[in-house]
């Protein structure tokens, strides 16, 4: 029982291989286009990878590039079993390759599929590796004199003025961080040796924040220091105050960043694996209709193309019996050659 | 004699145009870019109007000017040419081809000033950045003023993003009040005490806003108190290199527009260059075409040159046409007309002769 199967009349064939191979060509440029989104997706990534704490949303961009240049491979392989298919005389040599080649193409155009869904179930992920990555960044950011982390507070400056954010999750976060290194800090005064001994730890925390969690679009010049103090600055209650710092935590600055690339991003990969599928189901109808012009004398002939000649769960079964023959053959083959005298070889398996 | 003479066989000129031709689109792109780059230097300033006394205007409206007409020249230029293969054609274009490349040596003309004017506005630029930068630094405070209240905001990006302080220096700020009356308490000592002791009762402090931090500091940025050493542990404000942004902000402009203004002018000297070579081409085209006409047979070969005399002697012709347009409306040499000229001197000095008279 045949699935999905059309008649193709001569002029039909021609058309469809015609069509297919401006579509091969439409398809290549969608392929590179794919490749370069990976790229652009992973160098963004690449660019903050001081703040991240795993690689595992890498996965995404590095299918992207995958796919893209294997798709530009099999749009031009695809083209020219259109070219030949016109020919029937140069149209058989490719028989014994496309079988394989659908196979293989289905299985990669599919994996575009993976990384769109990927790229929304790793969210979690991405948001835990820079929730860990800020902390450190954060608890880092005094250490300027320490060899590795040096480049930490110039990091974490640089981010909080870019994408307009402070904090992990606000701007508390610095409170209970020591930002200020011990070096700047005048052990003999009274209010540091109170604010040190009031902490079980022994740090210099105090509620202020660095300078980058400014907000530009404040009316009034920039409070970053006694923040939940009212009485320290005039005209100042920190509960009624907007404007003043950056409310967005970085944290969340950064994902929202991410997932807006990857929203954008999203509907063009969509575009291709589409645009990649349809291709490759009338590849496989081209293939079959040629199939049954072989070895004819008249070539313009109206001949029927199909998906799979059995249904679906036949062609599975028929499959896994191939796939056990030619293992038995592969293990058979090494016994014979250890003992060459007891079993005789197996058939070989019949080919497709 | 003429000027640079050059021989053409038909085959000759029938590349010469298809050359000229191909030629012509790629100067239609060339005018395009060039609109484009006019264009993008216009939006750059008009980004950055809030920042500048005067806005520059002549050089981006130059580049779009040209930009616009080079297109618009080289597309007509481009039909010529196409036509030039044919004789027939030509006789279309005879008469207006004199006047096309007349009007396209003055218009390379502009573009060679548009490239110029490029590098001299320099000098305009930092005089008008220095006192727009010391006018939003002046309205820094006044947030709450309906049109100066995204000055605060400009000034800060400003910092922020050319990693600058100030018009020179961040000592500029220590000049201005930057902290508006708002947001000061007027009762307390330390207050009335900085507005009296100024003359114009400003409050003016040793401090800068926030922007002016640098990013590469090793420590927390210190904004207020910056010549006070004892202020602040372990500081000297002598030595301390990093904390601030060094770099006056109208020196970070200029230098940011001088670059753009740079690649831009250096493009244009290029597609001016391309711009005369079409035209010297499109000369020898012209000329050698009037020739065949003039040979009357359409396959000879014919001569093509920039000049037909040399340079002297097509000036002093040109001299003289311009000479005698003046002269069109006065009287030359009509018979009958009564002038008053040499002739009357002439008359003096001829011997009257007596008529005779009959007795």
């Amino acid at each position: 029982m045949v699935l999905l199967k059309i008649k193709f009349p001569f002029q039909k064939r021609v058309r469809l291989a015609q069509g297919l191979w401006l579509l091969s060509w439409v398809a290549m440029f969608s392929g590179a286009i794919t490749f370069a989104m990976g790229v652009f997706l992973k160098t963004e990534l690449h660019r903050r990878s001081e703040v991240m704490h795993s690689m595992d949303i890498h996965i995404v961009p590095n299918l992207l590039m995958a796919v893209g240049l294997a798709s530009v491979g099999i749009n031009i392989c695809a083209g020219k079993v259109c070219q030949d298919s016109l020919d029937p005389t140069r149209f058989p040599r490719w028989k014994m390759f496309l079988p394989p080649f659908f196979c293989f193409s289905v299985f990669l155009t599919s994996l575009l599929l993976v990384a769109m869904i990927l790229s929304f179930a790793l969210q979690p992920s991405l948001e835990e590796s820079l929730k860990i990555g800020l902390k450190n960044g954060i608890r880092f950011y005094k250490d300027t004199d320490t060899p590795g982390r040096c480049f930490q507070k110039e990091t974490i400056d640089r981010l909080q003025i870019e994408f307009q954010c402070c904090g992990n999750t606000n701007y508390r976060d610095w409170f209970e961080v020591q930002w200020i290194s011990s070096r700047y800090l005048d052990f003999t005064s009274k209010e540091v040796k109170d604010r040190v001994r009031s902490n079980v730890d022994g740090r210099y925390l105090l509620d202020g924040v660095p300078f980058s969690c400014c907000n530009p679009a404040s009316p009034r010049p920039c409070i970053q220091y006694s923040l939940l103090d009212n009485s320290a600055h005039y005209n100042y209650e920190y509960q009624s105050e907007e404007l003043n710092l950056y409310n967005r935590g970085c944290r969340q600055a950064l994902v929202s960043y991410y997932m807006g690339l990857m929203n954008t991003i999203g509907p063009c990969v969509l575009f291709d694996f589409l645009l990649q599928m349809t291709i490759l189901v009338s590849l496989r109808y081209l293939q079959t209709a040629m199939e049954g012009v072989i070895g004819q004398e008249n070539v313009e002939i109206e001949t029927e193309g199909y998906i799979l000649e059995k249904g679906v769960k036949e062609t599975l079964l028929e499959t896994k019996e191939k796939m056990k023959k030619l293992l038995q053959f592969a293990r058979v083959g090494d016994a014979s050659a250890v003992t060459p005298d007891t079993e005789p070889e197996a058939d070989k398996p019949a080919t497709a | 004699m003429a000027v640079l003479k050059v021989t053409f066989t038909k085959t000759n000129r029938d590349k010469l145009a298809q050359v000229l031709w191909v030629l012509n689109w790629v100067s239609v792109v060339t005018g395009v870019t060039l609109f484009s780059l006019g264009l993008f230097l216009k939006v750059e300033i008009v980004k950055r109007r809030e920042l500048m006394s005067k806005e520059i205007v002549s050089v981006p409206n130059m580049l779009i000017f040209v930009g616009l007409t080079a297109c618009a020249i080289n597309f007509l230029g481009g039909k010529i040419c196409y036509d030039c293969v044919d004789t027939t054609k030509f006789l279309r274009w005879k008469l207006l081809m004199l006047p096309y490349i007349i009007c396209t040596f003055f218009f390379t003309f502009c573009i060679l000033v548009g490239a110029l004017m490029c590098y001299s506005m320099r000098n305009d630029l930092e005089e008008s950045l220095f006192l727009g930068l010391r006018d939003a630094m002046r309205y820094y405070k006044d947030t709450d003023m309906p049109g100066r209240c995204y000055i605060k905001r400009t000034m800060d990006m400003l910092q922020m993003q050319f990693q600058c302080c100030g018009n020179e220096g961040y000592r500029d700020w220590f000049h201005i009040q930057w902290i508006s009356n708002r947001y000061l308490d007027m009762t307390d000592s330390g207050v009335a005490e900085r507005l009296r002791s100024n003359v114009e009762g400003k409050y003016l402090i040793d401090g800068v806003p926030f922007s002016c931090c640098g990013l590469h500091s090793p420590r927390p940025c210190i904004q207020h108190q910056i010549t006070n050493n004892s202020a602040h542990y372990n500081y000297e404000y002598q030595k301390e290199e990093l904390n601030l942004n060094r770099r006056g902000c109208r020196q970070a402009l200029l230098e940011h527009y001088t670059q753009i203004m740079q690649s831009i002018g250096l493009i244009v000297l290029i597609i001016w260059l391309f711009e005369v070579s079409v035209l010297t081409g499109v000369r020898y085209l012209q000329t050698a075409m009037e020739n065949v006409l003039r040979l009357g047979d359409p396959d000879s070969e014919s001569d093509g040159w920039l000049l037909e005399n040399s340079i002297a002697d097509t000036a002093r012709y040109n001299f003289n046409i311009i000479k005698n347009l003046g002269k069109c409306y006065q009287v030359d040499d009509d018979p009958n007309i009564d002038v008053p000229s040499t002739s009357q001197q002439a008359q003096e000095n001829v011997p009257v002769k007596q008529i005779p008279v009959a007795q």
